[in-house]
């Protein structure tokens, strides 16, 4: 996972990227193909609403349009019947101590919780051969998202805990209380491979809470709104339509969406609905292998003055491969257009060659120092650039030494293998670095 | 010796001493994963092959430095391989070890509540204290030393785990997984020598105090749980009047909660919950927390003090590599023989020589992993020491008899021994604490007697008006 490059929403606890033991394989993949990155910095001026203005009026340096003014509320928090209630008291905790409630709740009543956030698999759909569609009846814990926020799921394969984050495709108007993940699978992809083999009904999942403040549809809803997207890049451009029928929004929007065919076009049945029940949704379909589709070719200036001929008053959103992200963003720049564009993209896994004996730069983050490289552990390292790190046995048993590793590759000393995930815990007595590593400490 | 490097500012800063004495240990790196044996070729000669010039480790002169290395290249391709074998068969494991655990801790609850009939009283107690037996040994003792950090469960993560026993799960980390795991069974290193309280080794001078032994011991036993939450604050000092209650207040504290927390889960919201039953609910409650006191007591003292297994000095094992580190594990353990549900209940520390040369793999591989380190042992001639609970037991207590009588040599020696300073700082130690609670104690009684006149004045002022 990258780190984000905005500030994203502080993660629970319980969705944090733990380490993985440093001798043990690595779990984790480096930059999984089938997750997504976290947004990247929009190109949006107007900054996300505060948590505070959610229910508030309008911005007052707009003019006020009653029509398409709908804040979108936030789903409440599914109210649980007085056990429930009573579960989330002191005297449960205390009852429960030094393990949480949610620890019991898990054996006895799964879809109940009071901490954590769970999902059951409530269907499962296949729209085609290489992905999934998941519906998942969320703990009363949800608090719901907005539309173009993305999630993390956790799912146990081979025993060990994966995470991963995806977009909900499901409206995020409240009456609509499940999640929907359109999964598409990965011939690596370890979760995306898991769940369109095994996901079954009645399944549970780990949840984070929704993440994402930049990709979403401004409170504010603009006249006209251009939603495009690539592939499973879909989903939550999709969220984004079924919330704005939902709530009724009478200005316009086009969808346009690129995939290989028609038969690999997700949600095909979903998207005619939509379209011929709101006349104000107009459907760009474009196969970049096939002339059945409202467009054809890709992406360029004619696809683009058909979404919007008139740059005033609306807003943007593109998701998708990199290649059309970056076609969307080249184009808008090259053409100076003024409505603002936000944009998410999945990126490939990107897998650096390394020489394990290359030396580089380390980065202790926490304490702002750097030093060269001498082959040395990290935690040696550490001591000769001034620090003293916690430590233990300096040999590798008593962990506690670890800490979190932030970017780089690391070595282990006794076995030689190379490992290192951004956020991965390593033990830095037996860890050396390899190339340019950063550590909090 | 030199030390290249400062010794670092131990955890919590209240460990200084024994960071001290680890810079000599550490100013030639003996322990570093670096150390002469991984440059060594490997040199795998007869194990049988007797060197002319005796090894490091009095225990077995038989043994050369690069046997000893030879050995540890061994334990490391076990390590290796079991290593990279972890997946979904450890984690079905855990987990259903947990189910079980929880099953049975909610089924104990339960019954408790109902604790004035006697079978359920019986039935809770047993329910209760195996479910804490197995949380604290099974699962929270092994999950605290990381052998499960590669699920990435959060609930399983060695470094937050916590348990339910009086000990904060912190401090736990650092007297059990570094300071005893790496000096297992060095005499004046290893603090789980006697635990600061009892004489455990011949090594341990004697000293009047240690006639009280087999009464400490069997204390010890039923309070186990509080004993091993004080082990980190390294109690012994205060009879050599050395200790600093300053500076170990924020364990102090963090144990305090720990314990209230326990105490008002199990000595008063669940008795509450029973109403007028209070009285049988709290006695069960009382009775598992004694039976798992004694049930992990018996365990541990079983793995490092039977008869026959080995203890170390700090000179023989100052140039300790990691082959000499993974000998010294083995012959200052013992493992305990039984069935599959005895080494569940022991958490699998009845494997206690393979748990201390592989303290992070999944304890319950160590069954297979036995079969490995046993054929081993046989071709390096290192001795493998195991034997059934309640025999082993029985020399432990023998010992503990044993060592509480000074020797005619011991007790010359105590005689003879120059210890007026000792005496000096203990009775200095022992003023020390009684005039800080008399002042407490005066403080407290002045705070009273000027509340009482006040309040008397008050009561006359107001007659008055």
């Amino acid at each position: 996972m990258t780190p984000p490059a905005t500030a994203t929403p502080p993660r629970p606890a319980d969705s944090d990227v733990r380490a993985i033991d440093s001798d043990v394989r690595s779990a984790v993949e480096a930059r999984p193909a089938d997750a997504k990155p976290r947004p990247a910095a929009p190109e949006f001026d107007r900054p996300a609403a505060p948590e505070s203005d959610r229910r508030a009026a309008p911005d007052p340096a707009r003019p006020v349009e009653t029509e398409f003014v709908r804040p979108a509320a936030p789903r409440p928090a599914r109210r649980g019947g007085l056990a429930q209630r009573l579960l989330g008291t002191k005297v449960a905790d205390v009852l429960a101590g030094p393990h949480d409630v949610d620890h019991y709740l898990e054996l006895l009543r799964p879809d109940w919780a009071v901490r954590k956030i769970r999902g059951e698999i409530v269907d499962v759909r296949h729209q085609n051969a290489d992905s999934v569609t998941l519906t998942l009846r969320p703990t009363g814990t949800w608090p719901g998202f907005r539309a173009g926020q993305h999630v993390e799921i956790a799912v146990d394969v081979d025993g060990v805990r994966h995470r991963r984050c995806y977009s909900p495709s499901a409206s995020a108007h409240p009456k609509s209380r499940n999640i929907e993940l359109t999964v598409r699978r990965h011939p690596e992809g370890v979760v995306s491979r898991y769940l369109k083999e095994h996901a079954k009904v009645g399944m549970f999942v780990g949840l984070s809470v929704p993440q994402g403040e930049e990709f979403v549809l401004p409170e504010t809803r603009p006249r006209r709104i251009v939603l495009i997207s690539g592939g499973s890049g879909i989903t939550p451009v999709l969220s984004m339509l079924r919330t704005l029928t939902d709530e009724g929004h009478r200005g316009e929007i086009v969808f346009l969406h690129y995939a290989r065919s028609a038969a690999d076009l997700l949600y095909a049945g979903d998207l005619h609905r939509i379209a011929t029940r709101h006349p104000n949704v107009q459907l760009l379909r474009c196969f970049t292998r096939g002339d059945d589709g409202e467009l054809t070719g890709r992406f360029g200036l004619d696809h683009l003055r058909r979404a919007l001929p008139h740059d005033e008053d609306a807003a943007a959103f593109v998701c998708g491969p990199g290649g059309l992200v970056e076609a969307v963003r080249g184009l808008w720049a090259e053409e100076g257009l003024r409505t603002p564009l936000r944009f998410e993209h999945f990126a490939p896994p990107v897998l650096p060659d390394l020489d394990p004996d290359q030396l580089g730069t380390v980065t202790f983050t926490g304490s702002g120092v750097t030093a060269e490289a001498d082959g040395s552990t990290l935690l040696e390292q550490a001591e000769q650039a001034g620090l003293s790190p916690t430590h233990g046995c300096r040999m590798g048993i008593c962990l506690t030494c670890k800490c979190t590793l932030q970017d780089g590759k690391v070595r282990d000393t006794l076995n030689g293998e190379i490992h290192g995930t951004p956020g991965e815990e390593i033990r830095i007595c037996v860890s050396a670095p390899v190339g340019d590593v950063a550590l909090d400490l | 010796m030199s030390t290249p490097t400062a010794p670092a500012p131990a955890k919590n800063g209240t460990h200084v001493d024994v960071d001290d004495t680890f810079a000599v240990a550490r100013s030639d790196k003996p322990l570093s994963p670096k150390a002469p044996d991984r440059e060594a070729g490997p040199s795998k000669g007869d194990a049988k092959d007797t060197s002319a010039v005796p090894g490091p480790l009095h225990a077995v002169p038989h043994l050369s430095q690069d046997m000893l290395d030879a050995f540890g290249r061994e334990m490391e391709a076990i390590r290796k391989k079991h290593v990279d074998d972890l997946g979904e068969r450890d984690a079905t494991y855990i987990r259903s070890v947990i189910k079980a655990q929880r099953r049975l801790e909610i089924a104990g609850r339960a019954m408790l509540e109902f604790a004035f009939l006697p079978p359920l009283w019986l039935g809770g107690v047993a329910a209760l204290s195996a479910s804490k037996i197995i949380d604290n040994m099974e699962i929270g003792h092994n999950v605290m030393h990381g052998q499960y950090d590669w699920m990435q469960d959060e609930e399983l993560n060695g470094r937050t785990f916590e348990w339910d026993t009086a000990c904060p799960a912190d401090q736990w980390r650092h007297s059990h997984n570094y300071m005893h795991h790496t000096h297992t069974n060095i005499v004046g290193k290893d603090r789980d020598i006697g635990y600061g309280i009892l004489r455990m080794s011949e090594d341990q001078p004697w000293e009047p105090y240690y006639l009280g032994n087999p009464v400490y011991a069997t204390l010890l036993a039923l309070l186990f749980e509080y004993g091993v939450a004080v082990h980190d604050l390294e109690t012994e000092e205060i009879r050599y009047g050395k200790w600093d209650l300053q500076a170990r207040l924020p364990m102090l504290k963090a144990i305090f909660d720990k314990v209230k927390g326990q105490a008002l889960k199990d000595y008063v919201l669940f008795p509450a919950l029973a109403g007028p039953f209070f009285p049988a609910t709290l006695s069960a409650n009382v009775a598992a927390n004694i039976v798992r006191n004694v049930w992990t007591y018996s365990i541990i003292f079983c793995g490092h003090f039977p008869d026959g297994v080995e203890e170390f000095t700090e000179e023989e094992t100052a140039g300790e590599t990691r082959g000499g580190w993974y000998v010294r594990q083995l012959l200052g353990s013992a493992n305990l023989t039984g069935g599959p549900f005895f080494h569940l209940m022991s958490g699998n520390l009845s494997f206690q020589i393979e748990h201390h040369l592989f303290p992070d793999i999944p304890a319950h591989r160590y069954a297979e992993i036995s079969v490995e380190v046993k054929e081993a042992c046989e071709r390096y001639g290192l001795d493998y020491h195991a034997g059934p609970l309640p025999w082993q037991l029985f020399t432990v207590f023998r010992k503990i008899v044993r060592l509480s009588v000074p020797t005619g040599a011991e007790l010359q020696d105590y005689v003879e021994r120059p210890r007026t300073s000792r005496l000096v700082k203990t009775a200095a130690g022992a003023f020390r604490g009684a005039r800080g609670a008399a002042r407490g104690t005066v403080g407290v009684a002045r705070g009273a007697v000027e509340g009482a006149v006040a309040g008397a004045r008050g009561a006359v002022a107001a007659n008055a008006a």
